[in-house]
């Protein structure tokens, strides 16, 4: 049994021109059976920063809680909200921290910048940090995205357009892993808005 | 094998648990309650090890006790659920309990919720849920029969099916179960479905 597919889960992050888009499959599940079909994968830290976080759910759900509260605290005490490159250095030190007792989870990081610089990143559950400056993804389906994304990825891209590839990249990926799927949860974020999108794929 | 199985209907909330204690090849007994009520409008169906099924339960059952005396007010679904969340996740790497809970509630703002807590502090909110072997059987019928919104008698009805099933399909089947429903009124138990009385104890 690995700890690490015991949930199941498939988390994307893309960038585009002046924007960014994160998707995560939906399905909960303890090893072959399913138990949900509407899990948040993906949550907001502030309006301009969105952490996804694969692996084993209860330590995903840990971990979340650890972050939102020591974000908090950062905003009580800078009076601003922290910024992604922080963030990220943030999450890969709390990982750090349980070096020799993990946290079974794989983190996708996307938020933008100065300057409305979009910021992707993912690191392993002991916190090394991997920067991209194309896409960055995570979970049991990570071998099929990095296919998927590899193919259908394009310099600059608009939103509708960014959407449209993330959206294929994470359906088509999904459909070749059993234990992540059950459709899709799509975030766009520009700098004026963030589009909140679920799609509908194989239900299996 | 334990079975615990539960689903929400219009305003309310159905649990049911199987009332076998089981040691190895030995039933010590086939009336053994395993849906405590938590509070007035509050169920905690557990499955696991009987040991710490009956102590994590009252340990959570006398702390959202505490926090209605202290406080003045009960706690709702969704935060005893988060509780119980919290004590299994900080057990969990220490001394684990092995314990799975469908928590359902009635909260008179947000009406009826049950929520899935695996033995290791896995929480998700869910409109039907099951534990165990029996598992197999229930999620299934209850995929295929349950709407939202339904009745008292469309939902026992859809137990009743389940607990037909799990009794002639599964191997080690348990005899006995009890249903407990939660609605604006409180939680109290049901029914019993018996198919098997423990016999009389000789008066001395």
């Amino acid at each position: 049994m690995q700890i690490f597919e015991y949930n199941g889960s498939a988390l994307v992050a893309m960038v585009g021109k002046n924007c960014f888009a994160i998707a995560s499959d939906r399905r909960l599940g303890v090893q072959l059976q399913t138990i949900a079909t509407d899990f948040q994968r993906i949550s907001k830290i502030h309006d301009r920063l969105f952490l996804g976080l694969s692996g084993l759910a209860t330590d995903a759900q840990t971990l979340y809680q650890r972050l939102v509260f020591r974000h908090k605290l950062y905003q009580l005490r800078e009076e601003r909200d922290m910024k992604p490159e922080t963030f990220a250095n943030l999450v890969s030190a709390i990982l750090y921290e349980k070096r020799f007792g993990p946290y079974f989870c794989q983190p996708v990081i996307a938020g933008l910048g100065d300057e409305d610089k979009p910021f992707i990143c993912t690191m392993d559950s002991i916190g090394a940090k991997e920067l991209a400056k194309d896409f960055v993804v995570a979970g049991t389906a990570s071998e099929s995205l990095y296919g998927a994304c590899e193919s259908m990825f394009k310099e600059d891209m608009e939103p509708e357009e960014l959407f449209e590839t993330v959206s294929q990249a994470l359906l088509s990926s999904v459909d070749r892993d059993c234990l992540s799927g059950w459709g899709g949860h799509v975030y766009v974020v520009t700098p004026t808005e963030v589009k909140e999108r679920i799609l509908k794929g194989r239900m299996d | 094998m334990e079975c615990v199985f539960g689903l929400v209907g219009n305003d309310f909330a159905v649990v049911v648990a199987d009332t076998s204690a089981v040691h190895s090849i030995l039933v010590h007994k086939s009336n053994e309650d395993k849906i405590m009520i938590l509070d007035s409008h509050k169920l905690i169906a557990a499955s696991g090890e009987p040991g710490d099924r009956v102590q994590f339960t009252e340990y959570i059952q006398k702390n959202v006790a505490l926090y209605q005396f202290r406080n003045g007010i009960p706690l709702t679904t969704a935060a005893a659920a988060n509780f119980t969340r919290g004590e299994l996740a900080t057990a969990l790497r220490k001394n684990p309990y092995s314990v799975n809970i469908l928590l359902a509630g009635y909260d008179k703002e947000t009406g009826p919720s049950l929520y899935y807590i695996d033995y290791i502090a896995t929480l998700h909110k869910v409109d039907k849920g099951a534990f165990g072997y029996g598992s197999y059987f229930s999620l299934s019928l209850m995929d295929r029969h349950y709407h939202s919104g339904m009745t008292v008698e469309e939902a026992i009805d859809l137990v009743d099916k389940c607990i037909m099933e799990i009794r002639s399909r599964l191997v080690v089947a348990p005899p006995n179960f009890v249903i407990k429903i939660v609605d604006k009124d409180g939680a109290k138990e049901y029914a019993w479905r018996e198919s098997v009385k423990d016999a009389a104890v000789a008066s001395a």
